[in-house]
């Protein structure tokens, strides 16, 4: 159904090909899942395959792309748009007309499909997605999932025969990533859909795989095969595979159930050293932050509800909870962007929203969720200096901790040029540099593999070590599982659960990490407490 | 089968409208009384017709033009205003002395109580003709309307749609920035605040745009086969030069003697060119439509009951009721005849007859998690 035969694509100005001599071919009805550590290209290939990349992306393309036997070299993103579907990373941006239905329908328009067709697509779909109660609202009043699910409806009713998503589930909480990925199965199920897709959480979309393109990005040649055999040496590997691969489990479970079958010797040897609340604070510490029964509305939506919640000193908190369930809201009032409606909120005993942008800084940092937000700078050795003046540091002390967090960033290069990692990396020191006790991070991993994920999570262990208060929102319950001491579920703008990470995470079927639902029910939550075990058991 | 959104056809609420401001523009001598009644009858029909939608709410701020071109109106009448006119003075500002050469301007002198009413009299007749398109406005999403311009004119409705999408967006993105740069320790107000935040504003919706264009491209706007291509701009150059005559065309009919008393033909020759050029593009085009706006019985009823308000005072007007023309020198207090009264408030049933949409309309809520961090 798509065929790359020896393609390689250059950036313009790039010194080195994005992608060098790829050949690969997806048949009809798999879906395929595009792997690959940050900045390997893997955009770069989904955008390839309806002409997005050569045609909107500059840079220079050799090689032919086939789809459906309609080369790229003939046919413009538009004249294939009958044949592929392509759902971009950020759905809202992608979004043509304000209105669902009116959304729904504008590709069959382009294509000048028959009104009656039209219609009975347009239901087709609401039902395939359940759309239905959407179809009337406005696009931007939607939640990420359901943003996601008109996204994949709005190029379903073209009926494409193949379908391309850049990470579709990087924004969603778990509940709605699955119910997006279920959908995904149905339509290559039923349908005989081709679907290739990008992810960086693997344990997401793993069970559905069937077929893997691995880009292993230092030049090597790409490598396309079952997911089992790509699992077994891919350096990109969710803890599932890690678990299975560190245990010598053969062939590799790749869902909770395989491994759960296989994982009963290893629970019974290893039981006897179950950490239980092991990361459980020894000694009460001291608190930095505090929310008191605050609340705050967008209109008539509440988006926070009495919230009490006390931050305390050498802790990582974890806030998890469906999208929109308040997450972002509580992380804005405690760093003064937002004045709460009811209630109040201190930070080192003040008010943040009475202290001036210089005091604030000391007090509480917090890097947004899209961290590119924060740097506007020419380049990383300006960002630096500026934050060393707006805090009246030495010269180079921002520059000091970036290298501490990751050493080797480039000081001549534009932020807008820096990888995800890297990008994370240097906001995180902007924010970092006055020492502020209160660290706040809203969705960090967004777009980061797991190698950036493990270097995040030590720089925030060790922040707790030094006796900051970190307090992360995330979707990700790996990182959760591995990072956190403490954890907050929020819904509907409440806190529903609020305790010990173990306690929290271990039993909830949606929170709980891979590990420990293979596991069940002693409770292990990471990687590491298994491998830990396993040295000290003997065999 | 009855989606809420479904309501009635766009172009109805605008010819309604569009009848309304005719009705209020009959004479240069208005009568304040049957000004006051339409702008009242399309606030009715607004308040018993809108739905949810952020535009629906935009009737507010046609009401608080409309004030500020009274309080302008008068304003300008009392600096410059014409002076002589007899009656009772109410102050005199003092005289500036002009050169001979703007002996037609005046400013200062003796102002009376006659001009300023009648000047805001006046005032009253544009402010009421801003609340009936404002009035349509608010009924009709901007989008829908869009989406009835003909297929030549796709291509700029396309063009405005996505700029009427971007501004939410950019208020939103400065809202992110400022948040921002306060969590960076810098200042987000004043003159250096405004530059730091530009940039990246800017950055963002230049990068917007482009995702935009990729977006609809893969999702196939522009496909057209490429004999065509002729046809369109054939079909564009037509409509183009038809609008063009079309002004000089209304020009020449509306000043008499002018254009060598061309001003008719002209305007035939300007829409013979418009309608060719529009059946044209409808036949080059590719496009086909999701659920075209029907045009019923609630439609007939509306544009009917907007024309009917414009007839009455049409007739009462040929029929030269006292109270039509209404002249405050000198001061009294006009009559108010019973015709148009009862023309305007015929175009009050559409808050009768189109279906009420409120309650059925879907609740828009903002988003939480979208919110600026």
């Amino acid at each position: 159904m798509i065929r790359f035969e020896g393609v390689s694509f250059t950036y313009s100005g790039a010194a080195r090909p994005t992608l060098a001599d790829l050949t690969l071919e997806v048949p009809e009805g798999e879906l395929c899942v595009v792997v690959g550590e940050t900045g390997t290209g893997k955009s770069t290939l989904l955008r390839a395959v309806n002409g997005l990349v050569p045609s909107f992306s500059g840079g220079a393309l050799a090689g032919t792309v086939t789809v459906d036997g309609r080369s790229t070299r003939d046919h413009r993103p538009r004249d294939l748009a009958d044949v592929v579907g392509y759902v971009g990373q950020n759905p809202l941006s992608s979004f043509v007309t304000e209105r669902v239905e009116d959304e729904l329908a504008y590709t069959m328009e382009n294509l000048g499909i028959d009104p009656s067709a039209m219609r009975r697509r347009v239901e087709d779909t609401v039902d395939l997605l359940g759309l239905h109660e959407l179809r009337d609202r406005p696009l931007r009043s939607l939640s990420g999932g359901q943003q996601q699910r008109v996204a994949i409806g709005a190029v379903l009713t073209a009926s494409p025969r193949v379908l391309v998503l850049d990470e579709p589930t990087s924004a969603l909480d778990p509940a709605a990533a699955e119910e997006v990925l279920n959908a995904l199965t149905r339509l290559v199920q039923d349908l005989g859909l081709t679907v290739v897709m990008a992810e960086h959480r693997l344990e997401r979309v793993l069970p559905f795989a069937d077929r893997m393109v691995l880009i292993p990005g230092d030049g090597a040649p790409v490598v396309v095969g079952r997911p089992a055999e790509i699992m077994r040496t891919a350096t990109v590997a969710p803890p599932l595979v890690e678990l299975g691969r560190h245990v010598g489990w053969d062939p590799l479970p790749l869902t909770v159930r395989d491994a759960r079958r296989k994982a009963l010797n290893l629970r019974t040897r290893i039981a006897p050293l179950c950490p239980g609340r092991r990361r459980e604070p020894e000694q009460p510490r001291r608190e930095v932050a505090q929310a008191r029964k605050v609340g705050v509305h967008y209109g008539s939506v509440v988006a926070l509800g009495r919230v009490d919640l006390a931050i305390r000193r050498g802790e990582v908190t974890v806030l998890m909870g469906r999208n929109g369930s308040g997450k972002s809201t509580l992380l804005a009032t405690l760093s003064g962007g937002r004045t709460p409606d009811r209630g109040s909120v201190t930070v080192g005993g003040l008010d943040p929203r009475s202290l001036r942008p210089a005091a604030l800084i000391r007090q509480v940092g917090l890097v947004p969720q899209d961290p590119a937000l924060l740097l506007y700078g020419e380049s990383v050795s300006d960002e630096c200096h500026s934050a060393d003046r707006a805090s009246a540091l030495e010269t180079g002390a921002t520059r000091n901790v970036l290298d501490r967090i990751l050493p080797g960033v480039p000081a001549d290069r534009h932020p807008r040029d820096l990888s995800e990692g890297q990008r994370l990396a240097l906001a995180l020191a902007v924010v970092l540099a006055p020492a502020p006790p209160l660290v706040l991070l809203d969705e960090p991993t967004r777009g980061l593999d797991y190698p950036s994920k493990d270097r995040l999570i030590a720089v925030l262990l060790e922040l707790a070590r030094d006796g900051h208060a970190v307090v992360l929102a995330t979707h990700d319950v790996e990182l959760a599982a591995r990072v956190a001491h403490r954890a907050v579920v929020l819904a509907d703008g409440e806190v529903i659960a609020d305790g010990p990470a173990h306690d929290v995470v271990c039993h909830s079927p949606v929170f709980a990490p891979q590990v420990a639902k293979v596991l069940a029910p002693d409770e292990w939550l990471t990687l590491d407490e298994v491998r830990l075990a396993l040295e000290t058991v003997p065999a | 089968m009855s989606s809420p959104a479904r309501s009635v056809h766009p172009l109805a609420w605008w010819l309604w409208g569009g009848a309304l401001a005719a009705a209020a523009m009959q004479t240069s001598a208005p009568n304040p009384f049957l000004l006051l009644l339409i702008a009242a009858v399309a606030c009715f029909v607004v308040a018993t017709c809108r739905g949810n939608a952020p535009w629906s709410r935009s009737l507010g701020f046609f009401l608080k033009l409309g004030t500020a071109v009274v309080a302008i109106r008068i304003a300008v009448e009392i600096l410059f205003g014409q002076r002589g006119v007899p009656g009772h003075v109410l102050f005199t500002l003092p005289r500036a002395p002009l050169p001979p050469w703007a002996a037609a301007v005046s400013i200062g002198g003796a102002v009376t109580l006659e001009s300023v009413v009648t000047a805001a009299v006046l005032g009253l007749q544009i402010a009421v003709i801003l609340v009936c398109f404002g009035a349509a406005n608010s009924l009709v999403s901007p989008y829908r309307l869009l989406r009835c311009l003909p297929p030549v004119l796709y291509e700029a409705g396309v063009a405005v749609t996505v700029a009427l999408s971007f501004t939410p967006e950019l208020i939103e993105t400065i809202g992110t920035v400022r948040q921002a740069r306060r969590l960076r320790g810098v200042p987000s107000r004043g003159l250096r605040g405004m530059r730091g935040i530009a940039v990246p504003v800017l950055e963002g919706a230049l990068d917007r745009s482009l995702q935009l264009a990729s977006s609809m491209d893969a999702r196939g706007y522009g496909r057209r086969s490429e004999a065509g291509n002729m046809i369109r701009v054939l079909a564009t150059v037509s409509v183009a030069a038809g609008l063009l005559l079309a002004a000089v065309g209304v020009y020449g009919v509306v000043v008499a003697g002018s254009l060598f008393g061309l001003g008719l033909p002209v305007l035939a020759v300007a829409v013979a060119l418009c309608a060719s050029g529009l059946a044209l593009g409808g036949r080059r085009a590719q496009r086909s439509r999701y659920r075209p706006d029907r045009w019923g019985g609630a439609e007939w009823a509306i544009v009917t009951s907007g024309l009917a308000a414009v007839a009455a005072m049409a007739l009462a007007h040929a029929l030269e009721v006292p109270g039509m023309v209404v002249s405050f020198v000198p001061l009294g207090v006009p009559p108010v005849p019973v015709l148009p009264v009862v023309g305007i408030l015929l175009a009050g049933t559409p808050a009768f007859v189109a279906p009420a949409r409120r309650a059925a309309r879907a609740v828009s809520q903002p988003s939480v998690e979208a919110v600026p961090v």
